[in-house]
């Protein structure tokens, strides 16, 4: 086996890094206030972040290059997408660039890989009702921004976008973003209680158990317990949901008063719905890469790894299991709780429907074809599945039957009559991407070094999950 | 000494627990539940008896082959409830084209036992051939991977199943006698035992017997037992390890199919996520008897069948059917959390 390679002390250079961090954000700042005075907002804070940057980066002697360029370039690539991608050339079999509509829901649903990989990846507990946590995000988001409550409740509360007389919960999707983690960590720490005991596979059952519950309820939820009570508004669903915004007072310095109508003069390239859409769910994926990476390289990160590669030794060492096991629920359930209340604002509604358990096996489907474990892993592989989903086999299937229908195709190449509608192979797709990987490949495309060694070489004489406290 | 050995007999001294308490509070809650709706609608009761016993023994069948399975590899096989989905479809089809409905009585029977044997061989085909492909590589694996390529299994037959028949639900011709077996009057209403129902219990027992002589008095049943204990020392016992895995799945599947012809000819109608609920309801019952022991699973299905229709169909503070999956996993997890050996199962140094 290769051994992986920690040449690169990266603790002691986070370390050593933080107060450039503070430095940074300082002379961020006074540059933001400064450009924007001299020379109009508009590039105000690109040029903000380039200089927080230099001033960041002066340990030169200290810095991998290669590292920091690929970041800097996929982080630039990324902010910038929504301007460059419609001059995209077209992607031979794939089709066009995904859109910017699309682009968001893959990085919600990154965002969620990346929570089900804290779960998965980290801590080896298989969860298969990973949706509870996504639907609980949702309707925290549908109850406290929306006319849901409207009978009986008129409570505002740094609302945007809404009539200030309306009626219902209408809490700022900032702090609903807030409020739904937290709810939703609690969600995932009651249903890890009881059943963190378990011995893997039940608890995989379980949680699955959980996942079919949590729709149900919200399907059923229109008159709980006959008491006439409209919790979850049935299969109709919740709608509207409040957009976002940034509300009078920053509307003012020209930030978008609400994302869904965006009219700003001070800074124009703020004037699109979907762009601003974008930018926050791209902050929101950024905050979970770094709330991640923070996460693996804490103590608890290094005890989930210890659970996840041998419990008994772990508990011999003194880890305490269920503190543990709990907290990465916690953790894994919090960043499915922000980035449901997140999809619902975006979509501005939540429906019963959405929360079958097949999400739940399509964002394992990311983790485990992306690498449990591994961050980029799970990025690429949820990017590219959520892709997949929303257009990527409709455009596949559209190149195959251009290419290959006899209906349309080339004489020589017809090789099916009618058109086949591949979007509808979409989860024996997945279904296939589970098996394949699992048996040829099961450390995923982007491996950790730790995993790998783990599925190659087994870690102990026991099973990974044989053994319970 | 002495001491040590009488402590050894003595049975587990008896500690209440709160959980133990909670549980049977539950447990008591249930019965009363029962009992007053007994009480309040006797025939009722007595007919909702009579369907919940029949579909229980149908997820008897399916329990079955979770159990057979987890007994042997500790494996949930996940896809086991979309092998026996795409044997209902098969059925489904087979009614269709042979034309069945209006058959007479001698090929009626003969088309039943075809359609039994095409079944079972369809079904047992496609276990055997998932474990050859998705879990026999994996068998030294960490447990997660080939839980993880069952789920796998159980999409792609899950997609093969919507794209065969669609993704409207498939209706199978009703072919079965529609008379009554008997009729119960109870309290001025008529209750009938319809033949419908007693085919069923007709399959079902016989495959049952069969099913315990072959595990138990054969042969190929003790190289089973063996292997489900020691792979290792089984192997050494000059047991041809992978085989019998491999004949258990097969065992398993036939048993699906049996189950896959029952259901279809009982409920005529079949859709593509018909395995994935009833394979979960058969896996909570073999969980609830105790997974890994077979009557275990039988009496768990059979339990299950009755909360499922008793909840369907009574009326004195019922959730009702719009809760039936919520209420038969919160059975399950409950099960898990109260006594995860299940009610006929041992109790593991595992703990379940």
């Amino acid at each position: 086996m290769r051994r992986p390679d920690f040449s690169f002390d990266r603790d002691a250079f986070i370390r050593d890094s933080r107060p450039r961090v503070k430095k940074g954000l300082i002379a961020g700042a006074v540059g933001f206030l400064v450009i924007a005075l001299l020379a109009g907002a508009t590039f105000t804070l690109v040029l903000a972040l380039l200089l927080g940057w230099l001033v960041y980066i002066p340990a030169w002697n200290r810095v991998p290059y290669g590292r920091v360029a690929v970041l800097t370039v996929a982080l630039l690539a990324a902010v910038l997408y929504p301007y460059y991608q419609p001059d995209m050339f077209e992607i031979p079999v794939f089709g066009e660039f995904p859109t910017v509509d699309t682009a968001v829901t893959m990085m919600i649903f990154v965002m969620m890989a990346l929570g089900l990989n804290i779960v998965v990846g980290y801590a080896g507990l298989l969860d298969l009702g990973y949706v509870a946590f996504y639907a609980m995000g949702a309707y925290t988001a549908a109850w406290f921004a929306s006319p849901q409550f409207g009978e009986s409740v008129k409570f505002h509360l740094g609302s945007v976008g809404v009539n200030p007389n309306a009626q219902g919960f209408h809490i700022s999707i900032w702090l609903i973003l807030i409020l739904a983690a937290i709810f939703t960590a609690i969600i995932g720490v009651i249903i890890g209680l009881p059943t963190l005991r378990l011995r893997g596979d039940y608890l995989a059952i379980v949680t699955l158990g959980f996942g079919e519950i949590m729709p149900q309820i919200a399907r059923n939820g229109d008159n709980l317990f006959n008491t006439g009570f409209n919790l979850t508004n049935g299969p109709q669903g919740i709608n509207p949901i409040d957009p976002p915004g940034f509300g009078a007072t920053l509307g003012n310095i020209g930030l978008p008063e609400s994302y869904l109508t965006p009219g700003s003069d001070a800074f124009p390239f703020l004037s699109d719905s979907l762009r601003l859409y974008y930018w926050t769910a791209l902050v929101l994926v950024l905050f979970t890469v770094f709330c991640s990476v923070r996460l693996r390289d804490s103590r608890l990160g290094r005890a989930w790894i210890a659970i996840r590669e041998d419990e008994t030794a772990a508990a011999a060492m003194g880890v305490p299991l269920m503190r543990t096991k709990t907290w990465a629920y916690a953790a894994g359930a919090f960043f499915g709780g922000i980035a449901g209340a997140y999809y619902a604002s975006f979509k501005s509604g939540t429906f019963p429907d959405d929360f079958f358990f097949n999400i739940s096996v399509f964002i394992l489907c990311m983790v485990i074809l992306g690498g449990m474990g591994n961050i980029w892993g799970v990025i690429l592989g949820g990017s590219f599945l959520a892709y997949l989903n929303q257009e990527g086999l409709g455009n596949i299937g559209g190149w195959l039957n251009d290419h290959f229908s006899g209906q349309r195709g080339a004489e020589w190449v017809q090789l099916w009559s009618t058109d086949i509608d591949v979007p509808l192979y979409q989860y024996g797709i997945f279904g296939v991407i589970l098996v394949i990987v699992m048996l040829f490949k099961p450390e995923g495309l982007i491996p950790s070094a730790r995993r790998k060694a783990e599925f190659e070489e087994g870690v102990a004489d026991q099973p990974l999950y044989d053994v319970s406290h | 000494m002495s001491t040590e050995a009488s402590r050894i007999r003595l049975p587990a001294a008896y500690r209440p627990s709160p959980l133990a308490a909670i549980g049977s509070l539950l447990v008591l809650l249930v019965i009363v539940w029962l009992a007053v709706n007994l009480v309040k609608e006797p025939a009722e009761f007595y007919r909702l008896f009579l369907i919940g016993f029949t579909n229980g023994a149908v997820y008897g069948l399916v329990a079955l082959g979770y159990s057979l399975v987890y007994g042997i590899l500790e494996l949930i096989n996940f896809a086991h409830g979309d092998v026996f989905m795409l044997g209902g479809m098969l059925v489904a089809t087979m009614v269709a084209s042979w034309g069945l409905a209006g058959a007479g009585d001698a090929g009626l029977w003969f088309g039943i036992l075809a359609m039994l044997l095409i079944a079972m061989a369809f079904c047992a085909t496609i276990n055997t051939t998932i474990e050859l492909v998705a879990y026999r590589r994996l068998r030294g694996a960490p447990r997660l991977a080939p839980l993880i390529t069952a789920i796998g299994m159980s999409f792609i037959l899950q997609n093969i199943g919507l794209v065969w028949k669609g993704a409207r639900p498939t209706s199978v011709d009703s072919i079965l006698p529609t008379g009554d077996v008997f009729t119960v009057t109870l309290s001025g209403t008529s209750v009938a035992y319809t033949w419908r129902q007693f085919i069923v219990l007709l399959v079902t027992a016989p495959t049952l017997l069969l099913l315990i002589w072959l595990v138990q008095q054969t042969r190929q049943g003790k190289a089973m037992r063996a292997t489900a204990q020691d792979q290792d020392a089984a192997a050494m016992m000059g047991i041809n390890v992978n085989r019998t895995i491999s004949f258990t799945f097969f065992i398993a599947g036939s048993l699906a199919g049996v189950a896959a012809l029952l259901f279809a000819l009982y409920t005529t109608t079949v859709h593509f996520t018909t395995g994935f609920r009833l394979g979960l309801i058969a896996f909570t019952a073999a969980v609830l008897g105790g997974i890994g022991n077979l009557p275990g699973a039988v009496l768990g299905a059979v339990l299950i069948g009755l909360i499922e229709s008793f909840n369907n169909g009574l009326g004195w503070s019922t959730p009702g059917s719009d809760w039936t999956t919520s209420i038969i996993f919160a059975i399950l997890i409950m099960i898990l959390v109260f006594r995860p050996e299940g009610l006929l199962g041992e109790r593991t140094p595992e703990g379940g």
